[in-house]
């Protein structure tokens, strides 16, 4: 019987910048469909893990799998295929401010639909904007819109390719409680609505709680404990349980 | 000293790969034409009312100066030939080249210096977009382009300021003096300082996105990023122009 790879597959992942390790072997796997959190504290790592899952920083050594192919062995052409795969939504939204809401859609689908017509461009913006409850914010520049709004829109150019997999980078950060929960939920309906594979760095419980059916805990480099929100919050290591106070 | 020596070294090394990138890319399709249609507009169409202006007053300004000692010496005729030759081949080059260099590769600098810090360029490298094609090769393509063709505007807006200057003493019918301009120009007046501005507008759009594709992390680095352009392409523009001129020298 053939079994399905897992969507990423990380092992002993190590990295150093200057004299500061950061990354100490990280071992992890997940699986189509799961969404995994991996929790943990500023500066333990977990933005430079996800940006190792797709290129934008290369790691010292070991092995990154995504879909079953060694990332860290191929080429500009055959990393940006694998790339168009996968959704990665950054902490700031970092939309191109020189363009429109529209525009930064468009010049998502396009680069990554090729011969996509423009009415086929237009409903898929549409669709994915209702998604996210921004459909009127379509012909505004990214300066006019707030914390939370440029969030939703960040999600939105990141779901509008369709990906398989989506890399959430700390997606609540700098936001209020309210607005922190609207995000978390949408995410949630993101991954029911596109049966996405998702991993979401964040240091917000809440968001992890609603968020993850898996969490993974950082420290010092290293995957440090692992297992559901529950099993987590009456773990009987101290410094795993010192997380959920 | 010997860090000081090692960090020459070092950006010499970065600056020439990133310049071997960019002949590398320039060849490479796609072709982002919209993109290098939108940095010709920005670079050449917006610049024109400020090279407008300061050709004008180049004009002008050196007619005016230059009047009293050309009379002097009974050269007055002389004054339409000297004020153009002296823009052509020059004044108009290196004086829009140091404009451009402040406007477009402080421009350009701040601009990918903010798009590295707020992480949009990395957002275009995971769409499998190719940020280099998009924002380098467009940006450094249209300075290229735009500035010799700002120069040649120049040149022309400042033989009319010269033409008003002349005729706020003297009297000359605006047929005559074009005609002297044109009878005073040579091929080897315009040919060497045409050229030369295709390196001022290569080094321009080339310095300012090397220095805002590399700006460090932080909003400072952004102010960094511009200032440092400026202050690169300028001392770059007069290196060229003594280069130009020993080359021009040479071989003319």
């Amino acid at each position: 019987m053939k079994t399905t790879p897992p969507a990423i597959k990380i092992e002993n992942l190590h990295k150093t910048f200057g004299t500061n390790k950061i990354l100490k072997g990280i071992r992890l796997a997940v699986n189509q469909g799961e969404d995994l959190v991996i929790l943990g504290r500023s500066g333990t790592g977990k933005s430079v893990t996800i940006k190792c899952m797709v290129g934008l920083i290369e790691a010292d050594k070991g092995k990154i799998e995504v879909f079953g192919t060694d990332i860290t062995k191929l080429n500009k052409k055959e990393l940006n295929a694998i790339r168009t795969r996968i959704g990665f939504m950054f902490q700031n939204g970092a939309l191109y401010d020189s363009m429109s809401v529209r525009q930064n859609l468009t010049f998502a689908l396009k680069h990554h639909t090729k011969d996509i017509s423009p009415e086929e461009i237009e409903t898929r913006i549409v669709e994915t904007l209702e998604s996210v409850g921004l459909s009127e914010s379509i012909d505004k520049m990214p300066a006019e819109l707030s914390g939370g709004m440029i969030k939703r829109i960040g999600l939105a150019r990141t779901i509008i390719i369709k990906p398989e997999i989506v890399l959430y980078d700390e997606p609540t950060a700098g936001l209020d409680t309210i607005t922190a929960r609207e995000i978390s939920e949408l995410i949630l309906s993101v991954q029911k609505k596109y049966k996405t594979t998702s991993i979401i760095i964040t240091h917000d419980l809440a968001c992890a709680k609603l968020t993850g059916n898996r969490i993974m805990i950082l420290n010092e480099g290293i995957i440090h404990a692992e297992g559901t929100y529950a099993e987590l919050e009456k773990s009987k290591d101290e410094w795993v349980r010192s997380f959920f106070i | 000293m010997i860090p000081y020596f090692k960090n020459i070294f070092n950006d010499t090394a970065d600056v020439s790969l990133f310049t071997a990138q960019f002949f590398k890319e320039l060849f490479k399709p796609p072709f982002q034409i919209n993109e290098f249609i939108r940095q010709c507009y920005a670079v050449g169409f917006l610049s024109l009312p400020l090279v407008t202006i300061t050709g004008f007053i180049m004009g002008l300004v050196l007619t005016i100066q230059s009047r009293p000692t050309m009379v002097q010496f009974g050269a007055e005729s002389w004054l339409p030939s000297m004020v153009s030759l002296s823009l052509i081949r020059e004044i108009a080059p290196v004086i829009i080249a140091l404009i451009c260099a402040g406007k477009i590769a402080s421009g350009i600098g701040a601009e990918l210096g903010s798009m590295k810090v707020t992480e949009q360029i990395d957002a275009m490298e995971v769409s499998a977009v190719n940020p280099y094609s998009y924002l380098v090769v467009t940006r450094i393509l249209a300075t290229t382009l735009m500035v010799p063709i700002l120069v040649l505007y120049a040149d022309l807006v400042g033989i009319l300021g010269g033409y008003i200057g002349y005729n706020i003493h003297g009297n000359m019918s605006m047929f005559r003096y074009f005609s002297e301009v044109i009878e005073s120009l040579e091929f080897l007046d315009i040919f060497p300082a045409i050229i030369k501005t295709f390196f001022f507008g290569f080094f321009i759009g080339m310095i300012g996105c090397y220095k805002g594709f590399n700006a460090a992390k932080g909003t400072a680095s952004v102010g960094i990023a511009a200032n440092s352009a400026v202050v690169s392409a300028s001392l770059s523009i007069f290196i060229i122009d003594m280069l130009a001129v020993q080359i021009t020298d040479l071989f003319f």
